[in-house]
């Protein structure tokens, strides 16, 4: 999926030219506190465009507070993240109009058909035409025989693969997917990764939170026991190295 | 402004689909009305001068009653996250389901009032003005109501806390609404009334969606 009228069309190499390179979403020294209990402090992370980043971590270490906190959903306690060079803080809404999101719950509305729930949220997403995207997003993630079923027969899965033909739907640079993969089968999966490999070949990012396999070529990972309160530094974790995620 | 009317037309067609939320409203209105008559005996002048505030009472509660729902369905379901999430300012998503839920259960008390009011043995002159009042009165209801909704989001036992929290809110509401009615039964001009009444509606305009969303994203967090 490619981006019009963003400053992501540019190639990585565009911008080699300027003297300082800047990463496009990056974030400095954040920390989480979620009511008396820090989650995480000091952690800092650089994606490029067309970078995708995986958070790995047990329960409860963090990775959907740090996704909520990528969206502007959830306010730092101190730290911030910046995007093309801008801090995040300085426009919030701008930020927030360029997120996808995937969280846990679905946003399925019971008494919408499938298509009439995707074409809505393709609609504020800003697609042109909301029907014809949401039926081809449908189609990529191999449903379309889905469409007109209310959204209180669909299964968990179906519902899984609803919200993330929601992403499809409409364009957003960024996406940030939380547990993507539960409730989808193997075929789900790998059109999954399809879909994340084209977003990224557009110059789109992505940040994923897994315990499951998905295979992201090329993706940074962040540990985020590393940067648990007293953290235990994390073996062979190197922030910088680019390697393969292949659990 | 298109994204604001998908809101509505949507939060419109999960309520037509749904059906509970507005027959709800118009049916607890009417009830209660009804019940009236019974507990205050059938003795038409007494009937006929309370009825200003019957109705207005009924309303009253009548809007709270769906009020609880206002965003909780969005809340739960994982839709409100996505929704502050979109271009459309979290204050123009207040006002659009504010706007859909007073076109679901404001609207239909409304056309209901005039046929309670002959019930109660209202005199019919006073009829434009209590169909003039709950237009301008309503809205100023739910609004005033979405400030409360989006404040006990999340909370357990949230709809008896929003009672709590929004009635005192609507005593103005009330005053202004059935002293309009009274006013101009007793032969009185009820403008006065009206313009206090307009002036809380205004308020309540820009007010109401400023409040309600800065309330949304502490419950988001």
């Amino acid at each position: 999926m490619l981006y019009h009228g963003t400053s992501i069309m540019q190639p990585a190499n565009a911008r080699a030219d300027s003297p300082v390179p800047m990463p496009l979403f990056a974030a400095n020294d954040l920390t989480c506190l979620r009511g008396e209990r820090l989650v995480f402090q000091e952690l800092s992370f650089a994606v490029d465009a067309g970078g995708a980043l995986v958070l790995l971590g047990p329960n409860g270490s963090g990775k959907s507070s740090l996704l909520r906190m990528m969206a502007g959903l959830l306010r730092p306690f101190s730290g911030g993240m910046s995007w093309d060079g801008e801090p995040v803080s300085s426009d919030p809404d701008l930020h927030r109009s360029r997120v996808h999101y995937v969280g846990h719950l679905d946003a399925v509305k019971p008494v919408l058909s499938a298509r009439e729930n995707l074409a809505f949220w393709a609609s504020m997403g800003g697609a042109a035409d909301p029907m014809e995207s949401a039926m081809a997003a449908l189609e990529r993630l191999g449903v379309p025989h889905i469409a007109d079923v209310p959204g209180r027969y669909l299964s968990a899965g179906q519902k899984r693969r609803l919200n993330l033909a929601r992403i499809l739907a409409a364009p957003a640079p960024l996406w940030l997917l939380d547990e993507p993969s539960v409730a989808l089968d193997r075929a789900g999966i790998g059109q999954l990764e399809e879909a994340i490999a084209e977003h990224r070949r557009g110059g789109g990012i992505v940040v994923v939170s897994t315990h499951a396999e998905i295979a992201i070529p090329g993706a940074d990972t962040l540990h985020m026991d590393d940067f648990a309160v007293n953290a235990v530094p994390h073996d062979g974790y190197d922030h910088e190295d680019d390697q393969d995620y292949e659990p | 402004m298109n994204r604001f009317l998908r809101l509505v037309s949507r939060d419109l067609r999960l309520a037509l689909r749904q059906g509970s939320d507005a027959t709800v409203a118009v049916m607890f209105f009417v009830l209660c009305v009804v019940l009236f008559p019974f507990g205050v005996g059938p003795e038409a002048n007494i009937l006929a001068r309370i009825a200003a505030g019957v109705i207005w009472v009924a309303a009253l509660l009548a809007s709270l009653l769906s009020l609880e729902r206002l965003f909780q369905n969005d809340y739960e379901d994982g839709s409100l996250e996505l929704l502050t999430l979109t271009s459309l300012p979290l204050e123009a998503v207040v006002f659009a389901k504010v706007l859909a839920h007073w076109l679901v259960t404001g609207l239909p008390l409304i056309v209901a009032a005039p046929l309670l009011a002959l019930l109660l043995n209202m005199n019919p002159e006073g009829f434009p003005v209590l169909i003039g009042t709950l237009a301008i009165g309503t809205p100023t209801l739910s609004l005033i109501g979405a400030i409360g909704a989006a404040l006990t989001l999340g909370a357990r036992r949230g709809g008896v806390l929003l009672s709590l929290l929004i009635l005192p809110l609507y005593i103005p509401v009330l005053i202004f609404g059935a002293g309009a009615i009274d006013a101009s039964l007793s032969g009185f001009t009820a403008r006065p009334h009206l313009l206090l009444l307009g002036g809380l509606l205004v308020a309540a305009l820009p007010l109401a969606p400023w409040a309600g969303a800065a309330a949304l994203r502490q419950a988001i967090e």
